[in-house]
């Protein structure tokens, strides 16, 4: 019996813009290097009889993110008291917006997961205050306590909420990436900073209560959590149980999710007017605004511009760094270089944990290699060779060795078939199995001898000419 | 009308508890501070409710924070720069 789940998602993205100073005083937002509780003032402390004042800039990039994402800006946005007892408040109150936020509407465009293009609308876009960070401190002996740094308290972040519109862990992925892609081009934000993209997800299965999940620290992890969760929801309706509206922390390392004490979901936030802060009227301030070229007009030129394919494309324009050190070594040729760096460079950096911001520094010597396969010098197995010893050294020593070095240093220098017909001579003669069951007619089995070959001779050697001498030596 | 679970419930969000013998009392302060704003509302407001103050901003400019001995005054028993708190989860 087959049986129907279907699954809905909103997320709420917060997003700390890179600011200099904090959301409402001066102190420092460039925190994370420096001691705790060194990056504050009266105003991040709470003390009594501070008052905060609106950073401009901080409204001018969620103005830009909300241009870029479609919003409307409403005439007036006015920031609350939302009030909850925590340590990381100093106050006993975030400072947000409530009824009234900075942008509603506006929408993302992503694909399905059959690869049809989908929008996901937006419901509304508002400013707030990042809260202190805590440290859990002790163990069962000696009593538990937290630590409290407020050098975060005050940070200003946008929170981007969606409308329950995704119907896949893997649809919420490839929203978080275009959006993560889209702050990185407007650049309001930077993606290498710990925690400076974080999650929270609603997510429930049709005809049932909906489960928040929060503290979802890496954006990777959304995909991850939400699957988990879903699994838990089927299960549960499946055995008959009722899935509970509640709030679960995601646990990273373990890839699960729990459920959070109902004393921290009290959904009781009692907001109102913030008294210390004049509402603001910046509705007129968009038109002046101008966007940058985004990923998806990015991809369309890549395409047009390079006559790449749309995968490739997508994949180069999803990531600034990684579109940037595209551009760079695409005169190297830019079919060529989009698959070198779209399918092998990605592949071999995401294996070793790298970013692409580590190697942009040596684009040229990454042209250069594949300047070597382009003319031959190199076959694309022992470029691949190359790649990887390449990358090594960079990402464990932070040495660049000149790839046509490395060739010469490893001797992968690609040499012409006629120089092997000894060794193809002798492997067609150990493995007579195949030789019969190619002239048989099987497929493939000549891939075995033309595997054998590359092995023998350290992929010097090109196998469409060892497949052709193959056929010669057979006689066909 | 507020009532004693209001209180209750009110003193709990803020993690305070309300002795029993002053439940009474604090429901009673509670219901006379309300009732100030009935007389608030007799009030003509039409018209006067217009915002004259708005777009006060700062420039993003950073300014000198406190040092850290000086953030860490009102602190009992700081711990490396930390301020200490009871266990929360």
């Amino acid at each position: 019996m087959a049986e129907e789940f279907q699954v809905i998602i909103g997320l709420e993205v917060h997003c700390q813009l890179n600011t200099k100073s904090k959301l409402f005083c001066g102190c420092s937002a460039d925190f994370r290097a420096d001691a705790p509780n060194t990056h504050v003032c009266p105003v991040c402390l709470g003390l009594p009889g501070a008052l905060p004042v609106l950073n401009k800039k901080a409204v001018e990039y969620a103005l830009k993110v909300a241009k870029a994402l479609n919003c409307t800006i409403p005439e007036e946005g006015e920031f609350c008291r939302k009030n909850y007892f925590y340590p990381d408040l100093v106050k006993a109150y975030q400072i947000t917006m409530g009824d009234d936020p900075l942008a509603i509407g506006g929408y993302i465009e992503i694909e399905d997961d059959a690869g049809n293009p989908k929008v996901v609308n937006l419901t509304r876009i508002h400013v707030e205050e990042d809260p202190g960070r805590l440290v859990h401190m002790g163990n069962k002996e000696r009593g538990y306590y937290t630590l409290v740094d407020y050098n975060r308290s005050g940070i200003p972040l946008i929170e981007m909420v969606t409308e329950p519109e995704m119907s896949s862990p893997k649809e919420a992925r490839r929203l978080l990436n275009k959006l993560r892609a889209t702050l990185e081009y407007l650049d309001v934000f930077d993606p290498e900073k710990e925690g400076s993209l974080r999650v929270d997800a609603n997510i429930s299965i049709k005809g049932h209560e909906r489960v928040e999940i929060k503290n979802i620290t890496s954006y990777k992890g959304v995909e991850k959590a939400l699957t988990f969760e879903i699994t838990r929801q089927k299960n549960l309706i499946r055995r008959g149980g009722r899935i509970v509206r509640e709030t679960r922390h995601f646990q990273e390392g373990k890839g699960t999710t729990t459920s959070a004490r109902s004393k921290e979901t009290a959904n009781d936030y009692r907001y109102f007017p913030e008294p210390d802060l004049p509402v603001i009227r910046v509705a007129d301030w968009v038109k002046d605004i101008e966007l940058p070229e985004l990923p998806d007009a990015r991809r369309d030129r890549f395409m047009s511009q390079y006559g790449i394919a749309v995968n490739h494309a997508r994949t180069l324009t999803g990531d600034l760094k990684l579109a940037e050190f595209y551009e760079t070594i695409a005169p190297v040729g830019a079919a060529l270089a989009a698959s070198w760096t779209a399918d092998i460079l990605m592949g071999e950096l995401n294996y070793r944990d790298m970013h692409v911001s580590e190697v942009a520094g040596h684009a040229d010597q990454f042209a250069e290699l594949i300047g070597l396969v382009r003319d031959k010098k190199i076959t694309d197995k022992a470029g691949v060779e190359v790649l990887r010893v390449w990358l090594d050294a960079l990402h464990t020593e932070a040495k660049s060795e000149a790839p046509s070095a490395i060739v010469e240093r490893l001797g992968l220098a690609r040499e012409s078939g006629e120089s092997f017909r000894g060794i193809v001579e002798a492997i067609l003669e150990k493995n007579p199995q195949a030789v019969a069951d190619h002239k048989a007619g099987k497929k493939g089995a000549l891939n075995f001898i033309v595997g054998q070959v590359m092995k023998e001779t350290k992929g010097k050697s090109d196998p469409r000419e060892i497949h052709a001498m193959i056929s010669e030596i057979l006689g066909e | 009308m507020i009532t004693e679970e209001d209180v209750i419930q009110i003193a709990g969000l803020a993690d305070l508890s309300v002795p029993q013998g002053e439940l009474t009392a604090f429901t009673g302060s509670f219901n006379a501070i309300l009732e100030y704003f009935d007389i608030l509302d007799t009030l003509e407001i039409e018209g006067s409710l217009e915002r004259k103050l708005f777009n006060v901003f700062r420039e993003d400019e950073v300014t000198e924070s406190l040092s850290q001995e000086d953030a860490l005054k009102n602190s009992h028993n700081p711990e490396e720069g930390y301020i200490r708190a009871p266990k929360v989860v």
